[in-house]
């Protein structure tokens, strides 16, 4: 197994092979900001906000440092005015579902994104994944999915399997940053849920 | 059947096959392409089955239902051998007339001729007629002459001679420099030097190596990888076996669509009888190496032709694109060295090998060599598909081919690549059909699907269908291209719908930049190509929209 | 719902969850819909969630979750066919037909669709109409045309 000496915005650090532009950041003490990263999840690559400029030998390319493999003489910028305006517009692209979500706050600021750029839209979901993948990597229940395509694309309980096993559980809660998660379990309980005598009672 | 197990038999039963064949025997060849069969080109084979048997001309006479002809605007099409006779817009209650005084009598029907509508002029032969007339038909130019369902019409016209010369006269290295030195360049949009994307391939590690057709087609407007693939499987297969022998490897795949029929049935029937005769399977015509090839069916989306996503699909996974970290050449399915090409680039594979690098280069410019199928389509006279060395400018395909534009409007812009591609305006239009020509001007070549606008297009309207196809069409996982579409979709409606603000220009540019560079795959990357030509071209008609709530070529409703 | 037909597709790649779509696509081609209760089923003899099996069901627009009419009318919507005239050509069959792409009627007669460019772009407009194909078709020929199904 090869080990790369890599640049992170100036600081030289060494990565084994295999290590993602993010992990190889954080040894570096660089923090790139994610939305759908999560230590104990397969990366994902689907917010995009952690695209960095990333340099081999002369070329440089755009990149979700997330998944970017390092490699020999790679330099790594996490911060330009290409990346900042990438970021600025992905976070207003977002706050167009969610204004007030708590973790789009901060990062809105710090890039100077406003909320009101777009009109707003009627889904509060942002879509980082973390309950669909959280329920079927480490739950392995799967009550939880996407579905549908494109613009179109929502997340959906599974009536027939989170009846069963949502009610002890709901450890994907506290992931969701928008409080999307929640209100899509309440309307799917109050609307789709088998009859209640199959609800197991709430414990004591 | 007989199982091909050297050089030399093959050359012996294609002596045979060659002296079986009756000379001047009369063939009734008729297209039963896509559109002819759209146009009721069945009932036409129909009445000819029944009136040969009427007449009991069936042994006398050689009916042939074969792949795409190319006049597609003036199907149903049928051709007489061994004049070349051909008549258009050929109806059932033609055919006895047809049969009796061509056919037998050698006469030609004035009225089933093509007739042209600028000048009145009719021509009988099929290379008179002005469509046929001067292109280079290297590729489509035997699917009339052959039943796509019969190899030994394939063989009869010298079919896997280039498979023997590459597996018995040459190395794989030395079928790899041929390919390099006649560089010949991908057909399905990249236009990346096959050679070396094969040598890629060829030096990676891992085992096993797989070789790909991408019969995908899922660029709305491009017909004729469709049409080539149905009317001359072999073509493309014999190409794929040599390209298996030069990379290494001994599994092929065909990806195609789930909604072509006759393809699917051709393929079929081709790759059971290549099986037959030795060209697949185990120990190719005795030369030692084993290649197969398994066919795999889409599901009826766009994305799926993208290369890593098809991948993804052969796997057994829903197809979504992966980033493109690392090519597929050197980790593909399963991880394996892939190497996918399109089916025009697979076909001219045998033609460079039977006739030479040199030959091959001769043909087309310094960038781009070698002929390029076409697909005309739009507000064109002639709609159909066209063959022609590269080189060719614009102007010559459009009113020489082509036929000009119907109705006596102007032309106003030839589009390029579908939703993911670039407008060419009227003025530019002296350009020659050429990979790098084109991309300087922001409409790469892309498959080679032309669509054709006229005056009474609305640019807007254009740029917001698209629009609107891509978002059908997104996977929906990505935020740039998820959301960056839903924003630009709306703008460009409400400009269509006189509701464009200022600084709608601006703002569309700033998405389509953030969606261009973050972007997930390449279906999100493109979104900005179309609109960025259509901005550098045709600006003052999306300023029109918005400033003066006009729509210039009166299109859009509600406007002025 | 030929329910046998159904059920022997699924023995045939029981307990195999890499043939899904695959066993989707066989099923959505014999009864022309995806129910509920089927998908259910896929889900136990192939061994793959249900959530997955509403994934592909709704990713694909290949598949349909609501019954279809007993005439498919399927409108082209490829670029080409647009440029000559599909715009007009699709309102004109909403208006007669008075349900929009992706819909049935409530009488179960007609389903609507647009489809991806078919690859016969010089037939522009192009409908076709269970599996018969009216190609260069106007408003006023389609309304023609559609008066003659029941």
């Amino acid at each position: 197994m090869s080990e790369f000496i890599v640049q992170i915005d100036g600081v030289e650090v060494t990565a084994p092979e295999g290590t993602t532009v993010l992990e190889a950041a954080k040894k570096a003490g660089v923090t790139i900001p994610t939305l759908c990263h999560h230590e104990i999840l397969e990366p994902y690559g689907g917010c995009r906000l952690c695209t960095v400029e990333a340099e081999v030998r002369g070329r440089t390319k755009l990149v979700a440092a997330c998944l970017y493999p390092v490699e020999k003489d790679l330099i790594v910028r996490t911060r330009s005015e290409k990346v900042d305006r990438i970021r600025k517009m992905i976070l207003e692209l977002l706050l167009a579902h969610a204004p007030d979500a708590r973790d789009l706050q901060e990062l809105a600021s710090e890039y100077g994104a406003d909320k009101n750029r777009f009109g707003k839209e009627p889904s509060f979901c942002i879509h980082c994944g973390l309950c669909v993948r959280y329920c079927a990597e480490i739950k392995k229940k799967n009550a939880i999915s996407f579905v549908a395509m494109g613009p179109s694309r929502e997340i959906s309980f599974i009536p027939e399997i989170a009846a069963k096993e949502c009610w002890d559980c709901k450890e994907c809660f506290p992931l969701c940053p928008t409080e999307a998660l929640q209100a899509a379990f309440v309307l799917t309980k109050e609307m789709a849920f088998p009859s209640p005598s199959l609800e197991p009672a709430p414990a004591e | 059947m007989p199982r091909i197990n050297s050089a030399a038999e093959l050359e012996t039963l294609r002596e045979g096959i060659l002296a079986k064949k009756v000379p001047d025997k009369p063939c009734i060849s008729i297209c039963a392409g896509i559109a002819c069969l759209g146009l009721g080109n069945g009932k036409v084979i129909s009445a000819f089955e029944d009136e040969l048997k009427k007449q009991s001309l069936e042994d006398k006479v050689e009916l042939r239902a074969t792949g795409c002809h190319g006049f597609c605007e003036k199907g149903p099409l049928v051709v007489i051998y061994p004049e070349e006779i051909c008549y258009v817009e050929v109806k059932p209650e033609d055919v006895p007339e047809i049969v009796a005084k061509t056919v037998v009598d050698k006469q030609v029907i004035d009225r089933l001729v093509y007739t042209d509508p600028a000048t009145g002029s009719k021509a009988a032969l099929q290379s008179e007629i002005p469509f046929y007339k001067n292109q280079m038909r290297l590729l489509i130019g035997n699917s009339p002459k052959i039943n796509p369902q019969s190899i030994e019409d394939y063989l009869a016209i010298g079919g896997y001679a280039a498979l023997a010369k590459a597996l018995f006269e040459m190395s794989p290295e030395e079928v790899l420099q041929e390919i390099k030195t006649a560089n010949l360049r991908g057909r399905g949009g990249g236009g990346f030097p096959a050679g070396s994307k094969w040598e890629t391939a060829r030096n990676a590690p891992g085992e096993p190596k797989y070789v790909i057709v991408n019969a995908h087609e899922g660029e709305p407007g491009a017909f004729m990888d469709r049409a080539l693939f149905t009317g001359n499987p072999h073509l493309v297969l014999e190409g794929l076996i040599i390209g298996a022998y030069t990379i290494g490897s001994s599994q092929g795949f065909i990806y195609t669509r789930h909604d072509t029929p006759v393809l699917r049935k051709n393929l079929d029937l081709a790759l059971e009888q290549a099986r037959e005769y030795g060209f697949l399977g185990k120990n190719i015509m005795g030369s030692g190496f084993d290649f197969d090839i398994e066919v795999h069916l889409d599901v009826g989306i766009f994305v799926s032709g993208e290369s890593s996503a098809l991948m993804r699909s052969i796997e057994g996974k829903a197809p979504e694109p992966r980033p493109k970290y690392i090519r597929t050449s050197v980790s593909g399915i399963w991880d394996k060295p892939s190497n996918l090409n399109n089916v025009e680039t697979w076909a001219n594979v045998p033609q460079i090998i039977n006739n030479g690098s040199a030959w091959y280069s001769s043909i087309g410019t310094e960038r781009s060599k070698g002929t390029k199928l076409i697909s005309l389509s739009g507000n064109i006279v002639n709609s159909g598909v066209v063959e022609i060395p590269m080189g060719t400018s614009l102007r010559e395909i459009i009113f020489d081919f082509g036929g000009g534009i119907p109705n006596g409007k102007k032309l106003k812009a030839i589009h390029f690549g579908g939703p993911m591609g670039g407008s060419i305006p009227e003025s530019l239009i002296d350009t020659p059909l050429d990979f790098d020509a084109l991309s300087k001007l922001g409409a790469s070549l892309g498959a080679g699907d032309m669509l054709v606008l006229d005056e009474d297009t609305c640019m807007v309207e254009i740029a917001r269908f698209f629009l609107e196809f891509l978002s059908g069409e997104s996977c929906g996982k990505c935020v740039p291209c998820r959301e960056g579409i839903r924003q630009m979709l709306g703008i460009l409606t409400r400009m269509t719908a006189g509701k464009g603000k200022e600084g709608d220009l601006e703002l569309l540019e700033e998405i389509s930049e953030v969606v261009g560079e973050a972007a997930l795959c390449s279906l999100g990357r493109s979104v900005q190509k179309p609109l960025l030509s259509m901005f550098k071209y045709f600006r003052d008609e999306f300023e029109a929209h918005i400033k003066e709530k006009k729509c210039p070529a009166q299109y859009c409703k509600g406007l002025s | 719902m030929n329910n046998e037909r159904i059920d022997h597709i699924l023995d045939e790649h029981q307990g195999n969850p890499g043939a899904l779509i695959q066993v989707m696509m066989e099923i959505q081609e014999e009864n022309h819909w995806l129910p509920r209760e089927v998908m259910v089923k896929i889900s136990e003899k192939l061994d793959v969630p249900l959530s997955r099996v509403l994934r592909i069901a709704t990713f694909y627009k290949t598949f349909s979750l609501t019954p279809k009419g007993r005439h498919k009318i399927h409108v082209c919507t490829g670029t080409a066919c647009q440029v000559r005239g599909a715009q007009q050509v699709l309102n004109e069959v909403q208006e007669l037909t008075g349900i929009k792409p992706g819909e049935t009627d409530p009488d179960l007669k007609f389903s609507l669709e647009t489809v991806n460019c078919q690859g016969c772009c010089s037939l522009g407009p192009m409908v076709e109409i269970d599996g018969e194909t009216h190609g260069k078709t106007s408003p006023a020929e389609i309304a023609d045309a559609l008066k003659k199904y029941e």
